[in-house]
C-alpha cells in the first residue's frame, strides 16, 4: 500500500528508473489508479421506480451514451452494482424494498436520487404513501433536481460522482478498515403506516400518551 | 368545437332519460330511479345483479368500463358508480349507482353486491374502490386491499381521512398564497415527517402483513385449479407420459424489483415445472396517490400531475382530462387547437408504440438492440414536443379550451419532416425487420391467447382488444376532437395473441401517420396561426357542478376521466378509468397454462405504464 504520496514527475532522470523502462512505465500513487478504475467501470442498478426511469432509459440509450463514461453495464442484481440510481417516485410500499436492495449491494456502493421525487417527494409529496425523499432511509451521494432531469444531467450527476470517488483514499474509507462493518440500514415495515424502527421507542411513546 | 358526445354535464335536477334507461325503468319500476346528473340510481340493492343482467343480456352493454365511488359527506352517503359501455358499437356509456349510507369511523360500509361474476373485469377496480373508500363488494373473489397495503388505517379516499401533511381541504393553501409563507411541510407537522399512527399504536409487537397472505391463499388452492384446459398450449408428452412425471409445484415472486416488470409491478406465479398454474397480481408499489392530490388541487393544477399518469404519452392523457372540464364547463376550442391536439397527440402514440414495441423485444430477449433504435426515434419525437412545450416528457400543454404554445415556422418544418419523410422510412423499417422474424413469431404466435368475448368482458381496451378482432377504438366510438375530420382506418387482427397485439401497433403507427400528415396539411388551409385559446385565458376556473365521463383512446386502450364538480374550484371528485391497471385484470387468464418465460412476453404485450396502473 501507498505510504508516502511522492509525486515523481521527472522520473526521466531519475537514477531509480531504469532508462529502458523511459516511456513505459508511470508512476502514480495507488488511491489514484485504484480510484481511476473504479470510477470508470461504475455498475449501476438495473431498477427503475417511476417517470424519471425512462430518462435513465434514454440516457443509456444510443444518443446520450452512458457507456462514454464507462457505465454502460446496468446488473439487475444488487450483488453485482455498485451504483443505485433512485429513479423515481418512492413509495411507502416500495421503501422496504428498496432499503434492502441497498442492503444487498456490496460496499462500496453509491447513490444517486434522480428527480424532485426521490431527492423530496417532489409533486406528489404530500401523498399518503409517499416518502419525502429517499435520504430519510439510504445515505444519498448525489442528488439531481428536475422532473425528471434531462438527460444531461444525469450524465452531470455521474461527472459529479466520479469527483466524488477521486477524493476518496484506500487508507480511510471504512470498507478498507477492520472493525467497521457495514450493518446495512434498518428495513422499515408496513404496519397501520409505515414504521421506520429507528423510532420505534419515540413511536410508541406518543402513541400511547 | 367538437362534437357534444358522450355524457354532456347537465346541471338540472335528474338525468335525463336515454331509451336504454326507459327500459330499465319500465322493467324494473320503483327499484330504480333517474340519478342526480347522469344514469339511474339503483334503489333496491337486491335487484342489482337483476338489473346489471339485463343490462348486459338485453341492452347489449357488454362491457364495464368504469367502476368507482364517491363520498358525498353532507348527505352521509357513498354512492358507487358503474359505467357500462357497447363494444364495439360504443355511444355514451350507461351509469348504474348505487348508494350506501356512511359508516361511522374507519369502518367498511355495508355490502354491495359485486358484478364480478358478470363482468369479470370488475376485480381490480371494485378492489381499488374498497381500498379507497372502504365499500366492500360482496361476491369479489379476492377483497384485498390492492394499492395499498393490508393494514393500513384509514380509507384514504373519503372525504373526512386526512393524510399525515394535510393542510386544507382545497389549494391554493393559505400559507401559499397570497401571503407565501409556506414552510416546509416537515416543520408544521408532529412527527416531522409524512407518517400518521392510530392512538395505542405499538411498533414492537404489531404483526405486519402487508400482502393480505397471498402466499398462503396460492398454497391453498388446489392444484390444476383456476383456469387449464383450453388455454393449455399443445404438449408433445402424452397425458400418460405426463401423470408419471412427478413434479412439484413452487411459488415464485417476480419484482417489485425486476428488470422485465416495466417498473414496480409485483407477480406471484406458481408454476408446475416450467407451466404456470397460477398468477396473482400485487400492485401500488408506485400509488402516488394522484386522486386524493387531485381533489385538493384547483382544476388547473391537475394538468401537468395528468403528464405523469402514462409518462410516456404525457399529451394525450391531458387531452382526456382538459375534454372533461370543457364538455363541464361548456367551452369551445378553436380549430388550431384542435389540429395542434390531433398532431401532439398522435405524435406520442407514435412515441408510445415505437417504446411498447422496442421493450416486448425487449422481453423476447432481443435484449435492448431494437429497443435502441427505436429509443432514437422517439427522441426525434420528443424533440419536437420539448421544442414546442418546453419539456421532454412532462409537456404540460393543454389548456382548457386551448394549448399553451403554438409552433414556430421551424418546428412545424421539422414536424413535416418527422411525419412525411423520417418516421415512415423508420417504420417500414421496422416492419422489414421484425414482422417477419423467426425468432418472434416463433415465440409470440399463439401466446398469451384471449378471445374477443373474454376479452370484452375483461373490460380490456386498446391494441390488445383489436388483437383479438374487436374493432373498437374510442376515436370512432365515442368520437371526440377532429378525428371526424380525417380518413383513417382501425387495424383488427384476429388471433388475439401477442403476435397480433404486436401487429396491431404496427398498423396503428401508420394510421397515426396518416392522421398527422392529414391534420398538417388541413390545419394549414383551415385553421389561424396562432389561435391556439377558445374562450378567454383564466387561472381560476369554475366548473359548474355537474358531472362527467370523458374518455379518450390513448395508446394503452380506452383513458377516462369521471370528475364531480360542486361548482368550486376543485374537481369534488376526480378519478381515471386507467386502462394499463385495468387491462391487467385479463393476465392471469391470458398466462395461465403457459410456460413462466411467456409470462415477461404477454406483460410486455399489454404494454403497461406502472404510472397509470398505480397512480
Ligand atoms: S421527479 Fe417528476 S419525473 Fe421524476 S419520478 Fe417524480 S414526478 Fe416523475
Amino acid at each position: 500500500m501507498a505510504t508516502e504520496t511522492t509525486n515523481i514527475t521527472d522520473f526521466k532522470n531519475d537514477p531509480r528508473v531504469p532508462e529502458d523502462l523511459n516511456n513505459n512505465v508511470f508512476i502514480t500513487t495507488l488511491d489514484k489508479l485504484y480510484n481511476w478504475g473504479r470510477k470508470r467501470s461504475m455498475w449501476p442498478m438495473l431498477f427503475g421506480l417511476a417517470c424519471c426511469a425512462i430518462e435513465m432509459i434514454c440516457t443509456a440509450a444510443s444518443r446520450h451514451d452512458l457507456s462514454r463514461f464507462g457505465w454502460e453495464l446496468m446488473r439487475a442484481s444488487p450483488r453485482q452494482a455498485d451504483l443505485m440510481i433512485v429513479s423515481g417516485t418512492v413509495t411507502k410500499k416500495m421503501i422496504p424494498q428498496i432499503v434492502r436492495l441497498y442492503n444487498q449491494m456490496p460496499e462500496p456502493r453509491y447513490v444517486v436520487a434522480m428527480g424532485s421525487c426521490a431527492t423530496s417527494g417532489g409533486p406528489f409529496k404530500e401523498g399518503y404513501n409517499v416518502v419525502s425523499g429517499i435520504d430519510k432511509f439510504i445515505p444519498v451521494d448525489v442528488y439531481i433536481p428536475g422532473c425528471p432531469p434531462r438527460p444531461e444531467a444525469l450524465l452531470h450527476s455521474f461527472v459529479r460522482l466520479q469527483e466524488k470517488i477521486e477524493k476518496q483514499s484506500i487508507r480511510s474509507v471504512r470498507w478498507y478498515t477492520t472493525g467497521k462493518t457495514d450493518e446495512g440500514m434498518l428495513v422499515p415495515y408496513l404496519g397501520p403506516d409505515l414504521v421506520d424502527l429507528r423510532r420505534a421507542d419515540e413511536i410508541k411513546q406518543k402513541t400511547a400518551a | 368545437m367538437s362534437q357534444v358526445t358522450a355524457t354532456p354535464a347537465k346541471s338540472a335536477a335528474g338525468a335525463k332519460l336515454t331509451p336504454e334507461m326507459s327500459a330499465i325503468v319500465a322493467k324494473f319500476g320503483s327499484a330504480v330511479a333517474p340519478a342526480q346528473y347522469d344514469g339511474l340510481m339503483v334503489t333496491d340493492h337486491s335487484k342489482f345483479i337483476e338489473i346489471a343482467t339485463f343490462v348486459r343480456d338485453e341492452l347489449k352493454y357488454n362491457q364495464l368500463t368504469n367502476n368507482t365511488a364517491t363520498d358525498y359527506i353532507k348527505e352521509g352517503v357513498i354512492e358507487v358508480v358503474n359505467q357500462f359501455t357497447r363494444v364495439p358499437q360504443g355511444g355514451a356509456p350507461l351509469t348504474l349507482k348505487l348508494r350506501v349510507p356512511r359508516p361511522a369511523g374507519n369502518d367498511k360500509t355495508q355490502a354491495v353486491p359485486s358484478l364480478c361474476p358478470l363482468y369479470p373485469g370488475a376485480e381490480f377496480q371494485e378492489r381499488e374502490t374498497y381500498d379507497m373508500y372502504g365499500v366492500v363488494f360482496e361476491g369479489n373473489p379476492d377483497l384485498r386491499r390492492i394499492l395499498m397495503w393490508e393494514g393500513f388505517a384509514g380509507w384514504p379516499l373519503r372525504k373526512d381521512w386526512r393524510e399525515a401533511y394535510y393542510e386544507g381541504d382545497t389549494k391554493p393553501f393559505e400559507s401559499r398564497w397570497p401571503g407565501g409563507d409556506h414552510k416546509l411541510a416537515e416543520d408544521r407537522v408532529p412527527w416531522e415527517d409524512n407518517i400518521n399512527y392510530p392512538p395505542g399504536f405499538d411498533p414492537y409487537s404489531f404483526k405486519p402483513n402487508p400482502d393480505g397472505n397471498i402466499y398462503d391463499s396460492m398454497l391453498a388452492a388446489a392444484p390444476g385449479n383456476g383456469l387449464t384446459g383450453e388455454m393449455a398450449i399443445v404438449e408433445d408428452l402424452n397425458a400418460a407420459e405426463l401423470a408419471e412425471l412427478k413434479t412439484d409445484e413452487i411459488i415464485v415472486n417476480m419484482g417489485p424489483q425486476h428488470p422485465s416488470t416495466h417498473g414496480v409491478l409485483r407477480m406471484v406465479v406458481k408454476l408446475d415445472g416450467e407451466k404456470v398454474t397460477d398468477l396473482k397480481l400485487a400492485l401500488g408499489y408506485l400509488h402516488r396517490n394522484h386522486e386524493k392530490i387531485g381533489e385538493r388541487n384547483t382544476w388547473l393544477h391537475n394538468i401537468p400531475y395528468t403528464d405523469r399518469l402514462d409518462y410516456i404519452t404525457g399529451i394525450y392523457n391531458e387531452w382526456g382530462y382538459v375534454l372533461g372540464v370543457e364538455r363541464m364547463m361548456g367551452l369551445k376550442t378553436t380549430d388550431r387547437v384542435e389540429y395542434l391536439r390531433v398532431i401532439t397527440g398522435e405524435l406520442t402514440r407514435l412515441a408510445s408504440h415505437f417504446w411498447a414495441i422496442g421493450f416486448l423485444l425487449n422481453d423476447l430477449g432481443a435484449f435492448f438492440t431494437p429497443a435502441l433504435y427505436f429509443i432514437t426515434e422517439r427522441d426525434l419525437i420528443i424533440d419536437l414536443l420539448e421544442a414546442v412545450t418546453g419539456s421532454r416528457m412532462m409537456c404540460n400543454y393543454m389548456r382548457f379550451g386551448g394549448v399553451s404554445r403554438e409552433f414556430t415556422s421551424a418546428q412545424w418544418a421539422l414536424a413535416r419532416e418527422l411525419a412525411f419523410e423520417r418516421l415512415p422510412r423508420t417504420i417500414d423499417e421496422l416492419d422489414h425487420f421484425l414482422t417477419e422474424n423467426e425468432i418472434l413469431k416463433a415465440r409470440s404466435i399463439g401466446t398469451g391467447y384471449m378471445p374477443a368475448d373474454r376479452s370484452i368482458a375483461y373490460s380490456l381496451t386498446g391494441p390488445c382488444l383489436r388483437a383479438a378482432g374487436v374493432k373498437y377504438d374510442v376515436r370512432r366510438a365515442d368520437p371526440y376532437g377532429y378525428y371526424d375530420r380525417f380518413d383513417f382506418d382501425i387495424p383488427v387482427f384476429y388471433n388475439g395473441d401477442v403476435y397480433d397485439r404486436y401487429l396491431v401497433r404496427v398498423q396503428e403507427m401508420r394510421e397515426s401517420l396518416k392522421i398527422i400528415q392529414q391534420a398538417l396539411n388541413q390545419a394549414e388551409k383551415n385553421s389561424k396561426v396562432g389561435d391556439i385559446q377558445g374562450g378567454k385565458k383564466a387561472y381560476n376556473h369554475r366548473v359548474p357542478a355537474g358531472q362527467c365521463y370523458a374518455r379518450v383512446e390513448t395508446p394503452k386502450g380506452e383513458l377516462g376521466y369521471y370528475l364531480v364538480s360542486d361548482g368550486n374550484q376543485n374537481p369534488y371528485k376526480y378519478h381515471i378509468r386507467s386502462c394499463s391497471y385495468i387491462n391487467l385484470n385479463s393476465l392471469k387468464e391470458m398466462t395461465v397454462g403457459q410456460k413462466v418465460a411467456d409470462t415477461v412476453v404477454i406483460l410486455g404485450s399489454l404494454d403497461i405504464v406502472l404510472g397509470e396502473v398505480d397512480r
